[in-house]
């Protein structure tokens, strides 16, 4: 596709441990349109999070990228040197960090601290002007302007987000990166972060990015959802055809253990734990919990097939015609 | 009867003091009270600062409140005999938060099973010992042979929250408080966790008080339901009749901001409201959720509406005190 913000085909992320080599992020390949809120689920260890900072170039070694593409807007990140890509974060690419409690610097004023990314990335006026850039940027959160003279501490949780959103699209990115943006916030004060998300959103005209294991703010913020398991991407697609008609097994099975007002005192957890990616299971990584699972799962990983409408699966069920009934 | 567990016009406030600061009201005038027979779940619902924990605390017998008391089977916490207090602290066991600082990562998790035995006295052979963390475990759905002998960090965040359980249930326990007991723990993995304290009661009797913040998970085990909001019970009633039709203004904040899994049923993103204002609690003498509540009235700035019972619920604002019966 043409005109995407970000292409990303083939990411793999590998971590050198002491018993071998650790795959977090496997051959994972999606691409995000101007605009567009894309959400990545997972539980624990699936790879969203290395993906995203995978994004960023914020591997920590000895991890490393091993294989793929990352194309923002045409330009291959990958080959870009690290002041390059230094330049490019925040300006092109950027992150709003989970926990906004401790990704503030406790002993600077907020002012400082949007004022260096600005001047970071050579943004150089007088010091009248930056306040006016500051105020407006705190304005855009639904912040006053006399919070850019208080420090983090005088702020609450959700506040606090609203300033690391301001930081993030201070230099208005093509992409923006939320990794858990609002677990540590309790839900009125998630919505109401979120709403200046999007609006913000909305007026650079940015892509989203949300990472995140709650599949209730997935329905209720992203456009498309990709699901993770293992390091894998095992589906993606519009989030309303994967919450009508999930076709894997894995995501079918998320989406039954949601808890719901809809439905009262129904327990549907997933059984089995999630795999170790030192030593991942043989052929499909979910076959030890999957209640379809085939003799062939268990020896051949499936291939992602391509189901229609931009959405697509990775399960063997799907290349048997077979379209596996909600567990 | 009696409740088992109740506390009665419980008041704590923290600050004050030498420093000058300003004291703040984490908890004013809050009553609850756990029966036993039947076993029933009760939970408490707030946001951060709400006092839910600071009431779990008070509950649990880790902190005295400044005025009211708590009272177990009868008897005053504050005025119990040593005997009488090893016999709360053996009914009354929690399950916190964090499932990964609960365990010291050094020692395997058979120690932490083992030494409430010891404590109270219950482990008089290394075989019966044994055999009561095994039925424990199981009851938990853990099986023993795979979980016995690992460190903390060979489980998993859901295993580990198990484990936990397990070790309150060696103790035989007649109330288990679970303090936010699925924040940390993967979505995948809650309804497992949940589904394990629900059958706790179901099977074994135990009263369960469920601490959280998250509406939706309360639902699903609840039978009462409690709200707090700026160290006050704002409702609590029926857990069905408060969460389908909630009456106080922030009850029905709380659940219209529960992103429900559907995105057929939009939450409606708003243009990005500004910050609400903290809860100032009681400093300016009014009900502590009129700045931020769409309904408030003059009188809601100058008094604080009284818990009142009303269709078998309790409330408090002054929207429905011409209606209470």
């Amino acid at each position: 596709m043409t005109g995407a913000a970000l292409e990303i085909e083939g990411l793999s992320v590998e971590f050198p441990v002491s018993g071998g080599v650790v795959r977090a992020v496997d051959a994972v390949s999606f691409s995000l349109q101007p605009g567009e809120r894309l959400g990545l689920v997972g539980e624990s260890g699936s790879g969203k999070s290395t993906t995203i900072l995978a994004l960023l170039r914020m591997i920590r070694p000895p991890g490393r990228i091993v294989a793929g593409a990352i194309r923002l807007g045409g330009r291959d990140l990958r080959a870009l040197d690290d002041a390059g890509m230094r330049a490019a974060r925040f300006a092109d690419i950027s992150l709003i960090p989970q926990g906004a409690m401790n990704a503030l610097n406790p002993v600077l004023p907020v002012r400082a601290q949007i004022e260096d990314v600005m001047r970071a990335h050579g943004i150089d006026c007088d010091s009248a002007e930056m306040g006016r850039r500051i105020a407006a940027l705190l304005d855009g959160v639904g912040l006053d302007a006399g919070v850019a003279d208080l420090f983090a501490h005088q702020l609450s949780g959700g506040m606090k987000q609203r300033v690391c959103i301001a930081m993030s699209v201070a230099l208005e990115p093509q992409v923006i990166l939320a990794d858990e943006p609002t677990s540590a916030l309790d839900v009125i004060v998630q919505k109401q972060v979120l709403s200046t998300l999007a609006a913000v959103q909305a007026r650079i005209g940015a892509a989203i990015i949300l990472v995140g294991h709650d599949m209730g703010l997935m329905a209720q913020f992203v456009h498309r959802v990709g699901v993770m398991y293992a390091g894998r991407l095992v589906e993606l697609g519009a989030v309303r055809d994967i919450f009508a008609a999930p076709r894997h097994p894995y995501t079918q099975a998320l989406i039954a253990s949601l808890p719901s007002l809809a439905r009262r005192g129904s327990f549907r957890g997933i059984p089995g734990i999630a795999p170790s990616l030192l030593t991942p299971p043989s052929g499909c990584a979910f076959h030890p919990r999957c209640p379809h699972a085939m003799a062939r799962c268990r020896i051949e990983a499936p291939r992602a097939r391509d189901l229609g409408g931009g959405h697509r699966g990775s399960c063997h069920l799907l290349d048997e015609g077979v379209h596996a009934a909600p567990a | 009867m009696p409740p088992l567990l109740e506390a009665r016009d419980i008041h704590v406030a923290f600050g004050g003091g030498f420093g000058g600061g300003r004291r703040k009201l984490a908890l004013a005038g809050v009553s609850v009270a756990i029966s036993s027979a039947p076993a029933t779940t009760t939970a408490i619902v707030g946001e951060s600062g709400s006092g839910k924990t600071t009431l779990a605390r008070l509950l649990l017998g880790l902190r005295a409140p400044n005025s009211g008391s708590v009272a177990y089977d009868g008897i005053a916490l504050a005025g119990m005999t040593r005997a009488q207090h090893m016999a709360f602290r053996r009914a009354v066991q929690a399950i916190f938060q964090d499932p990964f600082d609960v365990y010291n990562p050094f020692y395997r998790v058979d120690r932490a099973l083992m030494a409430p035995l010891r404590r109270f006295g219950l482990a008089p052979s290394r075989s019966v010992a044994d055999e009561r963390i095994d039925t424990a475990l199981e009851a938990v759905g853990l099986r023993p042979s795979e979980t016995r002998g690992r460190y903390p960090h060979q489980l998993s965040g859901g295993q580990r929250q198990r484990v936990m359980i397990a070790r309150s249930l060696l103790l035989s326990p007649r109330i288990i408080l679970a303090d936010e007991p699925v924040s940390m723990v993967d979505a995948s993995l809650r309804a497992t966790i949940l589904e394990t304290l629900h059958r706790l009661k179901t099977d074994r009797g135990i009263s369960l008080i469920y601490v959280t913040h998250d509406l939706a998970t309360a639902y699903q085990i609840a039978d009462r339901v409690i709200v707090l909001f700026a160290g006050r019970i704002v409702e609590a009633g029926d857990a069905e009749q408060v969460i389908k039709h909630p009456k106080h203004p922030y009850t029905q904040a709380l659940i219209a901001a529960i992103p429900e899994p559907d995105p057929s049923h939009p939450w409606g993103l708003g243009p990005g409201a500004p910050p609400a204002p903290r809860a100032d609690g009681d400093e300016h003498g009014g009900c502590a959720y009129a700045s931020r509540c769409p309904l408030a009235m003059t009188m809601c700035r100058a008094r604080t509406p009284p818990l009142h019972a009303m269709d078998g619920r309790d409330i408090a604002c002054f929207r429905f005190e011409g209606t209470a019966t």
